[in-house]
């Protein structure tokens, strides 16, 4: 075994080495949140990193998300390289105004002068039966506003590295941890520091006959609906869009161009989600390779309900296989 | 248990003081401090004040005439930019709200810079001399929780800096500040806050606002060193400033310095106050303006005459005209320049828009 080789990691464990490895590589990165300290923040992603690089570079703050955002946006402009953590997404709504108003903003309004090199990481989306408010996928609010990325890691290889990526990156960063699957698989991850793009998709598997186009904890569920699908000797392209904003449509395009047919699907609510811009632009850029049209499986337009039947809300590998099937058997 | 309730100990009690060295005609109520003895510092402050009224005068002469956009006027309020303009250092920063001009200008923002803010060009917030200070905030209180984060850094870092965030009085109504206090205070950050209490937010009076007897009291909370301080009393605002600026370098934690105006203008150009305002109390506001008083004084210290006061009003003209010319002057940015700082670098993804904004733009100066 190699120096090198770790144990075999969960996501939220990969979270925890990227940052690791980049406090070690830049005394500028630092973190703040709410217990992220002794504690290591309630799903752990901060767990040891107090110990190792001490109070001052891993701060607990009082508990008031306005105010992480807002000194997140202070120490960026002077050069530090803060990793905010929103304790759950459903509490990011007191940061709003200083992600938009200010974070996604500063280096328009100076003209470059200032700029805030931020990420603020949240873990988000339903399906571990929490509480109220805890639960929602609301990434679209985001990649609605220019200036910020959105990035969402479907694996613990494509946290680490495109947390790498966050954390370099000159400008704010919105990372979006999908909880439900922080645990739920683990693979072998080599520490080298080598970050992932943060302005492509990743093609997970590649088809002919359709394209699924998903992020995040729904690549599971997608996966598992293209493996059903191969079982019918259907092959279909797989797109993790990770990216959120701004969007790679090349990739997306090209596969649809390809292919024909395409399923989007994403746990958020559908009405003005981001699988609607990416319908939007398929058909305005590649509306006559379609032969099918455009699907979306998405979760219903209503409050995420409490825990009893969120999986109702939830969209299943069944809801994919059958919007797929139907996307195929159009004529 | 009883008995408790009926004599309960006293478990914190708090004061507010009050500073005020001038009174309203000039005259110095006490010995002052010798650092304000400086001929040459009192000679900065009264033409700084000046400069900023005169200019004023100017943006909202520029705004009336269609030359310029919306512009919030520091009438009456210029000795609280001044001091604090004076009092910081240049490697200091700057975290202002959108009445700060005074103090931009004394930290080398350019009069054409000031006014392309306000006449709708960002680059008026690319100033060369400060690189550090943020621009002008407009949505109100945000920008303490920045200044607060500006000053972790230094912290972290050890540096020997403070920071200086501005607000005004209906901001201390907001969660950003009350959250930055706190933070202040439990990270005895070296950050000066200081509020233009100048009575109103827009038309809602400070009594309005909040029950608070003072503003100055809600540092309180936060076990944040705070005090009162005449606001059209550029003296007492200097020396509160320095002390206050003082406690931050050598790691003795923030201040909150409530300075007391009045407001004499509308809140913005695009303001009417005459529909909340009496004419009594903007009466009374103009007997506590703070550059007359200040005039008196010097007067009374035979530092001033009236060749003086002429000579500085004919350089600030010459200074203000010359601003004007070149905001005047001063180009529009290319349609295309609202793609050009987004990001570090423009992603693929938004190079196709800015093609067609570039080609819309021609095709239109080409008809």
């Amino acid at each position: 075994m190699s120096n090198n080789t770790l144990p075999d990691l969960t996501m939220v464990e990969a979270v925890n080495l990227a940052m690791a490895h980049e406090m070690r590589k830049d005394e500028n990165v630092v973190i703040l949140g709410e217990d992220v300290g002794t504690n290591g923040g309630v799903f752990r992603a901060t767990d040891g990193l107090k110990a190792e690089f001490g109070l001052r570079r891993v701060m607990d703050t009082p508990l008031a998300e306005t105010l992480i955002a807002g000194v997140t946006v202070g120490m960026a402009t002077q050069g530090l390289r803060p990793i905010a953590e929103i304790q759950f997404m459903g509490f990011i709504f007191a940061a709003m105004e200083h992600i938009i108003c200010h974070a996604a903003r500063m280096r328009n309004r100076t003209r470059g002068r200032l700029s805030c090199p931020m990420v603020l990481r949240a873990p988000y989306g339903g399906g571990i039966h929490a509480p109220e408010h805890h639960s929602e996928s609301t990434e679209a609010l985001f990649a609605h506003t220019a200036g910020l990325r959105v990035v969402v890691p479907s694996s613990p290889k494509r946290a680490y590295g495109l947390l790498l990526a966050a954390i370099r990156d000159p400008d704010p960063v919105i990372f979006l941890e999908p909880k439900r699957i922080y645990r739920i698989s683990k693979q072998a991850i080599e520490d080298n520091g080598e970050a992932l793009p943060l302005d492509v998709c990743f093609t997970l598997r590649e088809g002919e006959d359709i394209t699924l186009i998903s992020w995040g904890a729904m690549i599971l569920e997608t996966l598992q609906a293209a493996n059903k699908l191969a079982e019918s000797g259907i092959s279909a392209e797989v797109i993790d869009v990770a990216t959120i904003s701004p969007l790679d449509m090349d990739t997306i395009l090209s596969s649809v161009k390809k292919t024909g047919r395409c399923v989007i699907i994403h746990e958020a609510a559908k009405n003005c989600g981001v699988g609607a811009e990416i319908s939007a632009q398929i058909a305005e850029r590649a509306l006559l390779s379609l032969q099918a049209p455009i699907k979306r499986v998405c979760g219903y337009d209503t409050i995420m309900p409490y825990f009893r039947n969120e999986s109702y809300y939830m969209p299943s590998a069944n809801d994919i296989l059958l919007a797929a099937t139907e996307t195929l058997n159009y004529e | 248990m009883n008995n408790t309730d009926r004599n309960p100990k006293l478990s914190a009690q708090f004061e507010i003081s009050y500073h005020q060295y001038l009174d309203n005609d000039g005259k110095a109520l006490i010995d002052l401090p010798a650092q304000l003895e400086d001929e040459t510092l009192l000679i900065k402050l009264y033409k700084s004040m000046v400069l900023t009224r005169l200019l004023d005068k100017k943006c909202i002469a520029l705004q009336r005439t269609g030359k310029m956009g919306t512009y919030p006027s520091t009438l009456g309020q210029e000795a609280v930019g001044v001091a604090i303009g004076h009092a910081m250092k240049q490697n200091d920063v700057l975290v202002p709200y959108y009445r700060d001009m005074a103090t931009q200008l004394i930290r080398g923002v350019e009069i054409k810079d000031i006014l392309l803010c306000w006449g709708g060009d960002e680059r008026g917030n690319d100033s060369p001399l400060s690189p550090q200070d943020l621009p002008s905030c407009v949505p109100i209180a945000t920008q303490i929780t920045h200044a607060a984060g500006i000053a972790s850094a230094i912290k972290l870092r050890h540096e020997e800096r403070a920071v200086v965030s501005t607000l005004g009085d209906g901001a201390t109504s907001r969660g950003d500040f009350s959250e930055s206090i706190n933070l202040a205070g439990t990270w005895q950050l070296p950050l000066v806050i200081v509020i233009n209490n100048n009575q109103w937010a827009i038309s809602v009076p400070r009594s309005v606002q909040t029950a608070a007897q003072t503003l100055a009291q809600k540092g309180i909370s936060g076990e944040v060193r705070c005090e009162q301080v005449d606001g059209c009393d550029v003296l007492a605002l200097y020396d509160a400033m320095q002390r206050a600026l003082d406690n931050a370098y050598q790691g003795k934690g923030p201040t909150l310095i409530e300075a007391i105006t009045y407001r004499l203008s509308d809140h913005t150009t695009a303001d009417d106050a005459t529909r909340y305002r009496s004419p009594d109390a903007l009466k009374q506001g103009w007997e506590k303006e703070p550059i007359k008083r200040f005039r008196n004084f010097l007067h009374h210290r035979n530092l001033w005459d009236e060749g003086k006061e002429k000579s500085l009003y004919e350089q600030c003209e010459e200074t203000i005209n010359k601003g004007v010319e070149e905001y005047l002057n001063t180009e529009a940015q290319p349609p295309e320049a609202m793609f050009d700082h987004l990001y570090e670098e423009l992603p693929h993804s938004l190079h196709e828009q800015r093609q067609q904004l570039i080609n819309k733009t021609r095709e239109a100066g080409n008809e």
